[in-house]
């Protein structure tokens, strides 16, 4: 055994390499980059591995079903989000069945540190009806991956590691088990099985549909769910889940006795363990990470006769944000132990905000120039470091959704009488999701102007590559039968100002659908190279 | 034994690379650890600070509780105040007087540090011109971490030790700066 320092990310990539990994898929995003990062990154210490960042989730999700099918082992890691871009493959590899271990890692972000939202990815791996695991610790994480992979093999489902922020960007000490050679000999899947015609699918999806008491055998049998009983810890008992269950293991030593409670770290949730807990208390506290998952169920519609259920549902914990351990003592009811304030002192805040010298800034000043005379203009923009476009002093922007959405919502606004309709979308976002509706949009010539910022890099999680930059975009863009005319390339930079300005106006003029690319090199990158 | 710092500053003035630091040099010394980081958004000139943890046993919680960190250790002064309420009534300030001003509403800095000096234990620091001196305006965060080691429950050639590590890649001149870096903020804090 060795002990390693790995962020939660890392624990979980090096127990994929060691479980006999043969390929990874990633899309970047916080905070689940540091999968693929860390795979890359040792890719050349004698591991013949795959591994690679793809243009979007749907697409790795995809690539890591071909690997199953294959017969070897596949890891595909995303941010909470990305799985909504991968929930097609991701629902019907529950149907297929893996052939090759699968492990879809998810990475959510309660708090929603660097997202637009806080979904819970346990609602997805219980609508595909497989297994998730959910570790406490970094130790966990590392050894719950190494099992997944043997336990989607056993039972022949993708299996879910679902992380969260604080434990994918949190480092502590690993211990490391003896390495497994990859797969070789299991043969490729049948096509009965991963042919999903309806009378197929119907079959596979009884078998998914039988395979759950297993699941839940498992459940109730694995060591991660401890039930621990104390007589003295009085009529309370606790339903903890995930890393949640670090704050309360932090807190309740400051409790007379430790209540009773249940570790929760595999779903299905372990419902025989979860009922002899109940039947020894009076007063239920569930605490988890993320949505009231196990609270909803354990309440039911009508609760439980003669017991209280406490939770996020009753406002014993906040529904929304991040668990912290002060939020867990007061919820058992432990007095606050606030350090010094501050008091009258005002804290200015500090938003992050563009790079010195960030291109995007220059475009965004242009943009706002030209734009300016137009009485009801729109920007609808997208999901990356220009979003911060929407903060002082820009003031450039007034949307962002998902990844893509501002090519399609410029097109849904122009047609319903936005003038000018402008798209603002990076070079890589782009290429994820934004080819398909500049599509759509051509096909109708609607009226509106894509605006795509190639910086040629994925800047905000971390200058990861881009798949759609330089002049091989120029083609791409062309190729989907936008007007050569109405293609422009711009450089944004302070001394092209009047040019460019000029530019967006003729284009915000033309009634019809442009493209303008601004292209200069992320500040970021400009950096890490003259630092190698 | 157990002793909790707050990690603080602006993305970009190196504060992970303290947390790198501190988390070896404890490891290497028996100790435990844990490190909760910012990573993403925050990373490009926003807030960042990071929870690390040291202990001579298991440690649950990634989080520090409020009111329970023996240090706030600070490379901006205006991100010190940021995280008051986590201190002990009793724990140590440790933060550069070296205003970070890429914000339009930075306050007046005599009531930052009127503000900081109401903690009983502050050491303020003149990071840059002690990095300067060392060699590199970057080295502020390796002054912090030098001005911090006279309260940290670590051994100062630990400490070192992983400094070199951590710089060596890059040459070493640049290891000599962020050594001096570190010495110059010790002597510091001492006078």
């Amino acid at each position: 055994m060795e002990k390693v320092v790995l962020l939660g990310d890392e624990a979980v990539a090096l127990a994929a390499i060691q479980a006999g990994l043969t390929a990874a898929y990633s899309y970047p995003g916080t905070p689940a980059s540091e999968i693929m990062e860390f795979l890359i990154r040792n890719s050349g210490n004698g591991q013949k591995y795959t591994a690679k960042w793809c243009v979007n989730e749907k697409v790795a999700c995809e690539e890591a079903l071909g690997v199953s099918f294959a017969g070897k082992r596949a890891l595909v890691s995303f941010k909470h989000v990305g799985l909504n871009v991968a929930a097609d493959p991701f629902i019907n590899s529950a149907i297929t069945g893996a052939n090759g271990g699968l492990v879809v890692v998810v990475a959510d972000d309660p708090g929603m540190h660097s997202s637009q939202d806080e979904q819970d990815s346990r609602y997805y791996a219980d609508f595909a009806r497989i297994l998730c695991l959910e570790p406490a610790s970094h130790q966990e994480a590392y050894n719950m991956t190494r099992e997944a992979f043997d336990l989607s093999e056993k039972f022949r489902i993708p299996v879910m590691i679902r992380l969260v922020t604080r434990l994918a960007h949190s480092r502590s000490s690993v211990e490391t088990a003896a390495p497994r050679e990859q797969n070789r000999d299991l043969p490729y899947g049948t096509w009965q099985d991963w042919t999903l015609l309806p009378g197929n699918a119907r079959r596979r999806f009884r078998i998914l549909l039988d395979r759950q008491k297993d699941l839940l055998e498992y459940s109730e049998n694995t060591g991660y769910n401890q039930l621990v009983l104390n007589h003295a810890g009085g009529r309370l008992g606790v339903v903890v889940s995930g890393i949640a269950y670090n704050y309360f293991k932090e807190v309740a030593a400051a409790l007379p006795a430790e209540p009773s409670h249940l570790k929760v770290s595999t779903y299905p949730f372990p419902v025989s363990k979860l009922r002899r807990l109940v039947e020894q208390v009076d007063e239920i506290l569930v605490i988890e990470e993320g949505y009231p998952f196990i609270e909803r169920f354990l309440r039911g519609v009508t609760g439980i006769p003669g017991k209280v259920i406490r939770g996020k549902m009753d406002g014993s914990l906040p529904a929304t944000g991040e668990l912290t351990p002060d939020l867990v003592a007061r919820a058992l009811g432990l007095p606050e132990r606030a350090g010094l304030k501050t008091g009258e002192f005002k804290l200015a805040a500090r938003p992050p905000q563009l790079c010195a010298g960030c291109p995007h800034a220059d475009t965004y000043k242009a943009l706002n120039e030209a734009i300016k005379d137009f009485p009801r203009p729109v920007v609808f923009s997208d999901i990356g470091c220009y979003t911060l476009g929407a903060l002082p002093p820009y003031n450039a922007i007034q949307t962002c959704v998902c990844m893509g959405a501002s090519v399609s919502m410029a097109k849904g606004g122009a047609e319903a009488g936005i003038h000018p309709s402008v798209a603002v979308i990076g070079d890589s976002t782009f290429a994820h999701s934004g080819i398909t509706p500049l599509l759509d949009a051509a096909h109708s010539n609607t009226a509106m102007t894509v605006i795509i910022l190639d910086n040629g890099t994925v800047a905000m999680t971390g200058t990861q590559p881009s798949f759609g930059t330089g002049e091989p975009l120029d083609r791409l863009v062309a190729g989907l039968g936008i007007d050569r005319n109405h293609l422009r390339v711009i450089v944004p930079l302070p001394r092209n100002h009047q040019e460019n300005v000029k530019v967006i106006k003729e284009e915000l003029s033309h009634n019809g659908l442009s493209v303008i690319i601004a292209r200069r090199e992320c500040v970021q990158i400009i950096g890490e190279k003259k630092r190698s | 034994m157990k002793y909790d710092i707050i990690l603080a500053g602006v993305g970009g003035q190196g504060i992970l690379s303290i947390a790198f630091v501190i988390d070896n040099a404890a490891l290497e010394e028996g100790l435990f650890f844990k490190q909760a980081e910012v990573h993403g958004m925050s990373q490009r000139g926003g807030a960042v600070q990071s929870h690390l943890r040291l202990a001579d046993g298991h440690i649950y919680s990634d989080l520090i509780p409020l009111g329970q960190a023996d240090m706030i250790l600070s490379v901006e002064p205006l991100e010190t105040l940021r995280y008051f309420e986590y201190l002990k009534p009793d724990g140590a300030v440790v933060s550069s007087s070296t205003p970070y001003t890429n914000i339009s509403d930075y306050p007046v800095l005599e009531e930052v540090f009127r503000e900081i000096k109401k903690a009983p234990v502050h050491v303020l620091i003149d990071s840059e011109k002690l990095a300067r001196e060392a060699g590199s305006v970057r080295a502020q965060n390796m002054v912090m971490l030098g001005a911090a080691s006279r309260f940290l429950p670590l051994k100062e050639d630990s400490l070192k030790k992983y400094i070199q590590v951590l710089f060596e890649k890059r040459g070493a001149q640049v290891v000599q700066t962020n050594l001096r870096a570190f010495d110059l903020g010790r002597q510091a804090a001492r006078a």
